[in-house]
């Protein structure tokens, strides 16, 4: 075996060792820091398995509450696609939302240029989904038009609140 | 209009179960030892040795086998620690097989090549593993036997004395025809389940009884009667067993398991006052220990009457390593000599042959392993189960320390068995064993809690919009 041959294998494997160390530290990572990180961070995945339970108990609320009118092609989720929250998503199963820096919002926005009660998204009777404005300071947007009064949600439009963006989806 | 708002959504996202995460660094971790096994066949003989396939599947199959039983049986636990124990015993088995290589440590009086029983050992171990992960379903069942655990870890720790002693200390079972085995190895994990028992009963005893002095809080005299007796069977051990090591982990679990459960730092106080009073008288009296630690204060000291001490030559191996070592298969611990090269000293290979860069990532393993029982302590919710997840790191951490500071001259050397790593049935089988049980915490506590069901109570009261 020639010398250098010998070198390289010593280094690399001492490289080897490194990385598995590293990789156990990244794993580790998700574990450290708290639960709210890995929460937004993990949702895709980690939420699939964990919604089963939940939407079997919400469905018979929705069920005997506005009668089951869901409808083919309603939106399921409501995303956040731009702002601090980026990557949060909410199951919509009937349910009012409320966005706003207020504490017992659905979604806590942390932008400046929110108001406590900002905006709420709620389903009306045919199971559509409607965004009103709940008289705040900078307005909500939808697509580029600043709502006056509760209006229809249509898939995929983004609703703009100061610098967050969220928009439901399929 | 509903005003309900659902925030579940948002708060409840349990802890994923990370087996893919481990399934992969499983793979990494029996990569890595195959990887040095052909180095060092290249390094020796300048080929791939031929066993490499064997040897692969071997620790592959035991890696595999393990891994579905952890799917299978506790499937929350932590992703961690089986591929760092894995990756811990496929390197020891390398380094071992290594210096089964070297005539001058694998003569016949020294018992030949050790890597093949080694290996079987390894089988047998992750055999225990899995039967642990199987048996034990649900780690609370062990708070029944705390007095039995507590009777059987004094017997295990007293036998030893009848035997004869071996290299100076008495640490070993000794049945002929079948081989010896090392009770304090095991012990020491039921020991913790002992002290898990005992201290979450008496803690509130032990943490509020206590005056106020010299701003700590001092325990009353009664309550001094645990702490003193296990110091007087630890010293016990040392003057008959002649081992220092062994009564450092005894005494250090049971102190760390004190602080731990009772929140007060007087009993650390106390306990090293006492352990370090304990080993000082020993140290004076005892032949053993005294020539130990003459080694340790002074280990260059009479080269010249009767050639370098041991702790010399583990020294000099270490600087011959450097930071990045020789390399796999070229450094020269077999001139360390004697039994100890691939037990006790395993250490000075690892730091000769993979520098210091490779020791601290060692030692790192040994870290993240520990670390991972400390969370699980922290992640437990019941308080038995945190005492004794707590107990099993620091037992590990503890052993971990007299070994790595005894080979490293930062204490006196002692002879005790680097977890997973160095040549050693009784070593192996208990270790993987302490493994299953933290694994078996950490799944108890890490699964989510199960869903509440529906309360057929909640419908008629909840509003009805209409």
């Amino acid at each position: 075996m020639s010398e250098l041959t010998l070198t390289v294998m010593r280094l690399g494997f001492l490289a080897v060792l490194w990385l598995f160390v590293i990789v156990a530290v990244q794993v580790i990572r998700s574990d450290l820091f708290g639960t709210k990180v890995t929460q937004r961070g993990t949702r895709r995945t980690a939420g699939a398995e964990q919604r089963p339970p939940q939407q079997r108990q919400q469905q018979p609320q929705a069920q005997q509450g506005r009668g089951n009118r869901q409808r083919r092609g309603a939106p399921t989720k409501l995303v956040v696609s731009e702002g601090s929250l980026t990557g949060t998503t909410v199951a919509l199963q009937g349910q009012t939302i409320t966005l706003g820096r207020a504490h017992d919002s659905t979604i806590v926005l942390d932008d400046d240029y929110a108001s406590s009660r900002h905006a709420r998204i709620y389903p009306d009777r045919d199971g559509q989904w409607i965004v009103e404005d709940l008289g705040s300071t900078n307005g909500t947007y939808l697509d580029r038009t600043r709502l006056t009064t509760p209006t229809p949600v249509p898939l995929g439009a983004p609703i703009r609140i100061g610098k967050t963006v969220i928009e439901l989806r399929k | 209009m509903s005003t309900v708002t659902n925030t579940t959504t948002i708060s409840s996202v349990g802890a994923p179960n990370r087996r893919n995460t481990e399934l992969v660094l499983l793979l990494f971790a029996v990569a890595i030892p195959v990887l040095a096994y052909a180095n060092v066949g290249l390094a020796k003989d300048g080929s791939v040795p031929g066993g490499i396939l064997g040897y692969g599947l071997g620790l592959g199959l035991l890696a595999a086998v393990a891994h579905l039983m952890v799917r299978r049986f506790a499937p929350y636990a932590d992703p961690l620690m089986l591929p760092i124990a894995t990756l811990l015993n496929g390197l020891g088995l390398v380094f071992i097989y290594r210096l089964d290589l070297e005539p001058a440590v694998t003569t016949k009086a020294l018992g030949g090549p050790k890597a093949p029983g080694q290996l079987m050992w390894s089988a047998l171990a992750v055999a225990v593993f899995i039967g642990i992960l199987v048996l034990l379903k649900d780690h609370r069942i062990l708070q029944r036997y705390t007095y039995i655990s507590g009777a059987v870890a004094l017997v295990l720790l007293v036998a030893p004395v009848f035997f004869p002693a071996v290299n100076g200390s008495k640490l070993w079972i000794v049945v002929p025809g079948v081989g010896s085995i090392q009770p304090g190895e095991f012990a020491k994990i039921i020991l913790a389940v002992f002290f898990a028992g005992y201290l979450m009963v008496k803690r509130d005893a032990l943490a509020l009884a206590s005056r106020r002095f010299m701003g700590l809080y001092w325990p009353r005299g009664r309550d001094l009667g645990p702490i003193l007796a296990i110091w007087a069977l630890s010293m016990m051990i040392l003057v008959l067993e002649d081992d220092l090591g062994s009564t450092l982990l005894y005494f250090g679990l049971f102190v760390v398991m004190l602080y731990v459960a009772t929140e007060r730092t007087s009993w650390v106080i106390f306990g090293l006052l006492l352990a370090s009073g304990g080993a000082a008288v020993v140290g004076m009296t005892s032949g053993h220990v005294k020539v130990r630690i003459h080694n340790w204060l002074d280990p260059f000291a009479g080269i010249a009457q009767h050639g370098a001490s041991e702790a010399a030559q583990v020294l000099w191996s270490f600087g011959s390593g450097g930071v990045l070592g020789s390399g796999l298969g070229q450094g020269f611990s077999r001139l360390i000599g004697g039994i100890g090269v691939k037990s006790d000293y395993i250490l000075a290979t690892v730091g000769e042959e993979l520098g210091l860069s490779g020791l601290m990532a060692v030692l790192l393993l040994y870290g993240l392993l520990i670390e991972r029982g400390a969370r699980t302590a922290l992640a437990a919710r019941d308080p038995f189960g945190k005492l004794l997840a707590i107990g099993l790191a620091s037992a590990m951490a503890l052993q971990v320390f007299v070994v790595a500071g005894g080979v490293t001259g930062l204490i006196p050397l002692t002879g005790m068995t680097m977890p997973f790593l160095a040549q050693g049935g009784s070593s192996v089988v208990a270790n993987w064993a302490l493994v299953a049980i933290l694994l078996r915490i950490s799944h108890t506590a890490r699964r989510p809690a199960p869903a509440p069901a529906p309360s057929p109570d909640a419908e008629p009261t909840q509003v009805v919009r209409l």
